[in-house]
């Protein structure tokens, strides 16, 4: 089979390009993980002191040219408030 | 117990409806009730691979809508008991596809069948979302090329942040088929390799459909390929893949490894 290595063929550049490019985008991308993860642990913290329904906490960021902003939005239940206040 | 299979791959044309069509196909004639759906609002094809565009009465739309029942929407197919398919609409607005919606037609879909199939649009946008939303299973369908692989590797993602599953902390189980696959071809190094994809992807193989004839000409009759041409290679990488969805641990033949020296010889000289 020798000339196997001398017709190599054009499938190991496809691999390489792939591997490199997604490494990449995997990177790019999963910034949008981070906005699920952020979600997750935030409504861990808060959920040890108040009761938060899971789809009440919203975060999002914002890709500016200078800077990026990340928001979180959290609503509380009122009865909580009330008995604060009390 | 009912599982929800969401059939995907990001790039168009790499055999979604096909595949959906042919899994569906084999696991009722492996004796389970099956429904395939049809999510491409505005550019449905399943029925005509279905062989059923001429008994399309109400859609998947209507039946969101409240328009019509799920019983009058479902089609039963004629040659295999156990085989139903709910068409897309062919004419409305997609946006008429509501996520409300969906989650009450997949439930009552759960209720009546062993495996509800939906055959997800191309693409990343709201119907490839609503499509895979409801997903315990995922299949996402490959071509040994870099563009297939790459929009894969992106509907993976979504795989793991936009489902119901995946917000619930659980996973999607996902499995690569990659079709269209030409031995001879990635013996000479033209074409990816199945060990390259999947170390790429990172996702467990489903099975191996060969580039053949028969699934054109399968489209052509409207029948699923492996009931127009059950001899053939495809459908018996389907049928095996079908097993392999069901739990059963099928051994999986790569289609041109059984060759001869002298073949494999032959075929890239006549290639």
């Amino acid at each position: 089979m020798f000339f196997k290595f001398k017709r190599r063929g054009t499938a190991p550049v496809a691999r390489e390009r792939l591997k490199v490019m997604l490494a990449h985008e995997r990177a790019v991308i999963g910034q949008s993980d981070l906005v699920a993860v952020l979600r997750q642990e935030i409504l861990c913290v808060i959920g040890r002191h108040v009761t938060v329904a899971p789809d009440k906490v919203k975060v999002s960021t914002d890709r500016g040219d200078t800077i990026s902003t990340l928001t979180v939005d959290i609503e509380i239940p009122a009865p909580v408030v009330v008995t604060k206040a009390a | 117990m009912s599982e929800v299979l969401v059939v995907t791959s990001g790039k168009g044309g790499v055999g979604k409806t096909t595949t959906t069509a042919a899994l569906g196909a084999a696991l009722a004639q492996a004796g389970k009730k099956v429904v395939v759906v049809d999510f491409d609002v505005g550019l449905r094809n399943l029925d005509l691979i279905m062989g059923a565009e001429r008994r399309v009465v109400f859609d998947l739309i209507n039946v969101v809508q409240g328009h019509a029942k799920l019983a009058q929407a479902l089609i039963k197919d004629k040659r295999l008991e156990g085989l139903s398919l709910l068409p897309a609409s062919q004419t409305r607005d997609k946006d008429a596809l509501t996520e409300k919606g969906v989650e009450k037609v997949i439930k009552e879909l759960k209720e009546q069948f062993d495996w509800v199939i939906c055959d997800s649009p191309a693409g990343i946008e709201r119907g490839a979302i609503l499509a895979m939303r409801h997903a315990d299973s995922a299949v996402i369908v490959t071509n040994p090329e870099v563009s297939s692989v790459r929009d894969s590797d992106r509907i993976i993602g979504m795989l793991d942040a936009k489902t119901v599953r995946a917000e619930k902390g659980e996973a999607v189980d996902k499995h690569v088929l990659v079709a269209r696959y030409d031995p001879a071809r990635a013996a000479r190094s033209e074409m990816l390799a199945i060990d390259d994809i999947l170390d790429i992807l990172s996702v467990p193989l489903l099975g191996i459909i060969p580039e053949s004839g028969d699934v054109l000409k399968a489209s052509n009759v409207g029948m699923p390929v492996t009931l127009a041409a059950p001899e053939g290679a495809p459908s018996a990488a389907y049928r095996d893949a079908a097993q392999r969805l069901c739990g059963k641990p099928v051994p999986m033949t790569i289609p041109g490894d059984r060759r001869t020296l002298f073949g494999r010889l032959f075929a890239r000289k006549a290639a």
